[in-house]
């Protein structure tokens, strides 16, 4: 083993060394083990750190130097909408009276947290043009998911058993057809054309009796708007099917135009990309759903209401598909979206989008002359190019990827879409500001030089990283998936 | 209007567009049909200024009564915990909370560690080898272990103790339906799973069995028992929920054979927040490993062979499956999963048994008080930190009552069956002091009379 190894918190544990601060006991202490006998009560303890209070902040003070977050650096992670996480959301997020509240104490007790949920309803509803919207989902994934299962029920609810498909563009992210399986469907493919949209003749040939949905994201995962969304919604509208709209690229289009007023039956946000929830290395998240009147019936309850000006919970849906979380969602993430909104605004809003859109057009035009761009037409908040040209020179995207890193920038997004070859996804985001796009786009076309001219320095980067390349075939054909003392 | 989050000026705009070759942005949303572009502004509230929204959402929260206004003995699945201040503290490391998914390892390796090391605290807990980086939440991972039981057994029977969280119950309901899951549920006896309806269901086109330890009502299953009826039934997988500090007294799920646990580590420094984010985990056998679903981060070497931790056996997830994935499931609760490790780390190897000992000796003392009071106890087994009374009064009366004394009131059980009318379920963890309990039991004693 290297020295260089960053040790685990098990390592730096000492028998005996303790960094907790457990009220006292107080009562009279009762016989658990008389009570509990040998069966019960566990022979050895949980090999739990044995640290110092100090130990432990080192170690998550170290790792964290070990980690690259929007706060340290520019981060266009392409549909990912790394945007900036402003810091009044989170003190928000900690006042007692929101961070310190049970789910099940009485209405009575919560009404400003009731209140707040139900104006995020509201707002939410008015930028989606949506009918009604729940708040429950966890995560765009859960949302899709929810929203697929209120489609199911609707068409169960007409009869309509048949309906077992669900319609998935190709260059759809992996949660559609995973989501549409898990709700029971059947997913199949619709291409996209060579302009980077979806085929309308291939979508006619796939749309049938057994539609169930079509899932899309608009714009899509390539950052082009589906210009003939008109049309598409009549296709599947036509079949009997319900039109489905992944939220996940909403950033591009606030205040300019909204899913249900594009014909969309059903949509997913989420909050931690589009409304600055902060990513947390992985999550949580929050994936609201918002639906049609003719779907609202099916929302997962309870909702939120209003009546003067009391807010209570509507727990009398009968024909819901019942509970997706236990609880009301995500609400600490829930607070921070709404906080952002209250913020920003329909003008804030609205900015944001044309803010994006501008400054990934903006790249996407100065790196055309050293990438080639597959869609050279005008992009929405994100866009893709290909490695091609660098990879006819033997690097491959992601050697460039990993060349970035040498001059702190996280990637971009590569190889998704899966149809474009050596894809790069590139979404930069409102909040960054001109000097740092330029600087991005400076280090991309350097880096594009050093292929033609040094093309090992690429291909053997990155060379400034704690750690170098990871041996991933060994992970996964030899899993280690915790910690055993040697 | 000037936003703050929005850094361009308006010559950096007109720059910006020259370069594009546009005169206005307005030409890149031209792609948007005509007839759906929106035509009004949105009717959302005024932007507000970061002092005037912070007074006016401060005011909003004092609405609200917070666990640290009151005493609470409201459980039910959301417990009021100590929380070590420096939980916070970590977790509010920009390093952490602003990343996105490890997913390059290269400069991601605080997270990914931090996610490893909570991997094995989960796996200590349960007494299984394998847990992955977090799910949603205690019930929505246990609703996706419903599922892998079918999926991994082809079979389409569940049986379901109503021992286990109603909500949870709730939640199982809505995904089984997806996957075509017949659910069954296993009746109470004392307030345990009956074991004689769980043998007279258990057949062998039954995927799995699930309960929870301790249950819903504070009882201890009889999981030796449970082990021996499934040791007939080898294929059916034993799927339990457990409270995790539970774990850190009593004896692991996995010891008594269980496939599958998982549970909230809410209890691990998480506060309440209105139920969520909370924080799921995922524990399972070697054998269940590449089924798992969510994110599994694996230890590893790079190439000068210095240790280091990436996402691993990714062909189970959706980015790389899609449709074959064995869970849609893609973001997960890694920020609180970290505020967990940091809760257990400071809690430690001793502190944790210490610690499920304290809640278990006070709620006996007050189990014991409410006794002496008069007060029936409904279930006399064994039981973690939470147990149930029976008063002859409506609950949600008697709480509105107990809340004029500073007194957040038990979970009110009439609300999930009507034949539980006046049964109260009482939480009593190691920060309530004696002093707290005998209020509690004084105030509910004078009132049940």
């Amino acid at each position: 083993m290297s020295d260089k190894n960053f040790p685990l918190l098990f390592e730096r544990s000492k028998e005996g060394r303790t960094s907790y601060s457990l009220p006292e006991l107080e009562v009279e202490s009762f016989d658990l083990e008389a009570e509990l006998g040998d069966v019960y009560i566990r022979k050895e303890p949980p090999k739990l750190p044995e640290v110092s209070e100090l130990d432990i902040i080192r170690h998550y003070t170290g790792l964290a130097s070990r980690n690259y977050g929007v706060d340290s650096g520019f981060y266009p992670l392409g549909s990912c909408t790394m945007k900036y996480n402003p810091k009044i959301n989170e003190d928000i997020a900690r006042l007692e009276g929101f961070s310190h509240i049970h789910p099940y104490q009485g209405p009575g007790t919560v009404q400003g947290a009731l209140e707040m949920l139900y104006d995020l309803q509201e707002s939410l509803k008015e930028i989606t043009g949506m009918h009604e919207v729940s708040l429950q989902s966890a995560a765009g994934a859960q949302g899709e998911w929810t929203a697929l299962m209120m489609i199911r029920a609707f068409h169960e609810a007409n009869g309509d058993h048949h309906r077992t498909k669900v319609i998935v563009p190709d260059s759809a992210h992996g949660t559609n057809p995973a989501s549409a399986a898990v709700a029971g469907f059947e997913a199949v493919t619709v291409k996209s054309n060579e302009q980077g949209l979806v085929d309308l003749e291939d979508l006619r040939r796939v749309v049938g009796e057994d539609t169930a949905a079509l899932m899309l994201t608009n714009p899509n995962t390539l950052g082009l708007f589906e210009k003939n969304i008109l049309e598409m919604a009549s296709i599947v509208h036509e079949a009997g099917g319900k039109l489905y709209y992944d939220g996940a690229n909403l950033n591009a289009i606030m205040g300019y135009v909204r899913p249900g007023d594009m014909g969309f039956d059903a949509v997913h946000l989420n909050l931690h990309k589009t409304f600055t929830g902060p990513h947390g290395g992985g999550g949580p998240g929050s994936g609201p759903v918002g639906v049609s009147e003719e779907l609202a019936a099916y929302l997962p309850k309870p909702l939120i209401i209003k009546d003067n000006d009391t807010f209570s919970f509507d727990d009398d849906r009968p024909e819901s598909i019942g509970r997706v979380k236990p609880f009301y969602g995500n609400f600490g993430i829930n607070l921070r979206a709404y906080t952002y909104i209250r913020t920003m605004g329909a003008e804030g809003l609205k900015k944001v989008s044309e803010y994006a859109v501008l400054n990934a057009n903006y790249m996407m035009r100065r790196l055309e002359k050293a990438f080639q761009m597959p869609y050279p037409q005008h992009c929405k908040h994100e866009f893709v190019l290909s490695g091609s040209i660098q990879k006819k020179l033997g690097v491959r995207t992601l050697d460039m990827a990993k060349r970035l890193l040498d001059f702190d920038f996280h990637p971009p997004t590569i190889y998704f879409p899966l149809n474009v070859e050596e894809g790069m996804m590139i979404e930069p985001t409102e909040t960054e500001s001109k000097e740092t796009l330029d600087s991005f786009i400076d280090t991309m076309i350097h880096i594009a030089k050093e292929v033609e001219e040094n093309p090992e320095i690429v291909q053997e980067a990155p060379h400034n990283t704690i750690v170098k390349r990871m041996d991933e075939a060994t992970a996964a054909r030899k899993p280690v998936l915790r910690y055993e003392e040697e | 209007m000037e936003f703050r989050y929005l850094p361009m000026t308006s010559e950096d705009k007109q720059e910006m567009m020259k370069a594009i070759g546009i005169k206005d942005t307005d030409e890149l949303f031209a792609d948007i049909p005509a007839g759906v572009r929106l035509q009004k502004e949105l009717d959302l509230k005024q932007p507000m200024n970061e002092y005037a929204l912070t007074k006016e959402l401060t005011a909003m929260a004092n609405k609200n009564i917070s666990t640290k206004e009151v005493v609470s003995f409201l459980g039910a699945g959301v417990y009021d915990h100590y929380i070590p201040s420096i939980v916070d503290h970590v977790i509010s490391k920009p390093e952490f909370y602003t990343a996105y998914t490890p997913y390059q390892p290269e400069i991601s390796q605080g997270e990914l560690q931090a996610i490893f090391e909570f991997q094995t605290m989960i796996s200590e807990l349960t007494g299984l080898p394998v847990a992955n980086s977090s799910m949603y939440d205690g019930g929505t991972a246990l609703a996706e272990a419903v599922n892998l039981s079918a999926a991994q057994t082809k079979k389409k029977k569940v049986l379901v103790s109503d021992a286990v969280h109603p909500e949870y119950q709730q939640v199982i309901q809505t995904y089984a339906k997806g996957q075509e899951i017949e659910i069954i549920p296993i009746r109470l006896n004392n307030g345990k799973t009956d074991l004689t309806h769980l043998e007279e269901q258990l057949h062998d086109d039954i995927a799995g069995v699930v309960v929870q330890y301790p249950n819903f009502f504070g009882q201890i299953e009889q999981m030796d028992a449970i082990q021996k009826l499934l040791e007939n039934q080898k294929k059916t997988m034993l799927i339990v929920s457990s409270n995790p500090l539970a774990l850190g007294y009593l004896t692991p799920p996995g010891e008594f054979g269980a496939d599958i646990v998982t549970g909230d580590t809410q209890v691990f420094g998480i506060p309440a927040q209105f139920g969520g984010p909370h924080c799921g985990y995922f524990a399972t056998t070697k054998k269940l490993m590449r089924k798992v679903p969510g994110r599994l981060v694996g230890q590893t070497q790079d190439e000068n062979g210095v240790r280091g931790y990436v996402l691993t056996l990714q062909a189970r997830e959706q980015h790389i499956r899609r449709d074959k994935a064995t869970s849609n499931i893609c973001s997960n609760q890694a920020l609180n999963a970290l505020a967990s490790s940091v809760a257990m780390s400071s809690i430690g190897k001793h502190g944790i048994r210490k610690m499920a000992e304290m809640n278990m000796q006070k709620a006996r003392y007050a189990k014991k008080k409410f006794a002496e009071n008069g007060i029936t106890v409904v279930y006399e087994g064994s039981f973690f930190n939470e147990f149930v009374i029976q008063l002859n009064q409506d609950i949600t009366k008697l709480n509105a009552a107990l809340l004029e004394k500073g007194i957040l009131g038990g979970f009110d059980l009439g609300k999930i069956n009507p034949a539980y009318q006046g049964q109260m379920l009482v939480a009593v963890t190691e920060i309530r002091t004696k002093q707290e309990i005998d209020q509690l039991v004084k105030e509910l004693g004078d009132m049940h009379v």
